[in-house]
């Protein structure tokens, strides 16, 4: 019964990230637009420090924009949660050693 | 409303790194004397969530778009310090995987969407569910006020760090991040209360788990 709400969690957050995400508006976000209206949105330096992988949520070297979105939401959501489970293992490890 | 490189001078930047590190060491370390392993896979599929959710921005008026934050609900699922824990991850991987949120300013995003918006979010709506007496419904009602508190709050801490580090006058700032962001926290409330109902429905036994 557990494993099943897992389950069914991850699957409806493998759904949003896969079928939806492709058709989220393209609009700017509150802040982005704030930044337009006011001016300022120039201050933002667009190169990033570090290089990320899957920059502007695009999975690199797909041609089609909705499936390469899709494709870096899934590879998103799986290993959100894959590190979000290890760093709760790893809590609970300490917890019985200390 | 992740704020990106550049938008923060470097005494800003650098408090608010420092201040979200320091919160960051205090909840692992609470968190690691209390947790349990049966509540491990839900902080992750919560984790998996809220990193899908935030990629569906939703138009809200005048060509702005906003999305779902989910502090208040981690926070009340998981309680706030783990629902804490769980908005850094997933903005440490935003930032570093995906560009989202800028590398200077993360500590200031984790401290608006994680320590405003998912701590003082689930404080704020403990807050309201004591005040309105403990029963289903208030328990929604206080989770969409929560919400939408968090992610208002949230607007106006960044409003203030932008004028801090001389981006933009407060005067400027406060009202306009504030004004679109009351519209998005409508959005944060009601899928908040959504996810909250569903969970009622089908398995109220997961809002009695234990939270840190």
């Amino acid at each position: 019964m557990k494993k099943k709400i897992i389950l069914t969690g991850l699957l409806i957050s493998i759904a949003l990230a896969v079928l939806l995400s492709p058709f989220a508006s393209r609009h700017p976000d509150g802040l982005e637009k704030v930044a337009e209206d006011k001016k300022f949105i120039s201050a933002e330096k667009d190169k990033a420090i570090t290089p990320a992988p899957l920059s502007g949520y695009i999975f690199p070297g797909i041609k089609d924009r909705r499936v390469a979105v899709s494709l870096a939401g899934l590879t998103g959501t799986l290993f959100v949660f894959a590190v979000s489970i290890s760093i709760g293992y790893l809590l609970k490890q300490k917890k019985q050693k200390g | 409303m992740h704020i990106p490189d550049g938008f923060l001078d470097p005494k800003t930047w650098i408090t608010f790194n420092i201040l979200s590190a320091s919160g960051i060491t205090f909840a692992l370390n609470r968190i690691k004397k209390q947790i349990e392993e049966k509540s491990i896979p839900l902080i992750g599929v919560m984790a998996a969530f809220i990193f899908a959710a935030q990629m569906i921005n939703f138009p809200v008026a005048g060509g702005t778009s906003g999305h779902f934050m989910g502090g208040v609900l981690a926070g009340i699922l998981l309680g706030p310090l783990t629902g804490f824990v769980v908005l850094s991850t997933v903005l440490i991987i935003q930032c570093f995987i995906f560009q989202d949120g800028g590398l200077t300013v993360l500590g200031a995003n984790i401290f608006n969407m994680g320590i405003i918006g998912s701590v003082l979010g689930t404080y704020l709506y403990r807050f309201f569910f004591k005040l309105l007496g403990s029963n289903k419904n208030n328990s929604l009602v206080s989770a969409f006020a929560g919400a939408w508190f968090s992610i208002v709050l949230a607007a106006i801490s960044c409003a203030v760090q932008l004028a801090v580090s001389g981006t933009v006058p407060l005067i400027t700032a406060l009202p306009a991040m504030a004004g679109i962001h009351a519209l998005i926290g409508i959005g944060e409330g009601i899928i908040t209360v959504l996810v909250l109902s569903y969970i009622q429905r089908v398995r109220p036994d997961l809002l009695e788990v234990q939270k840190v």
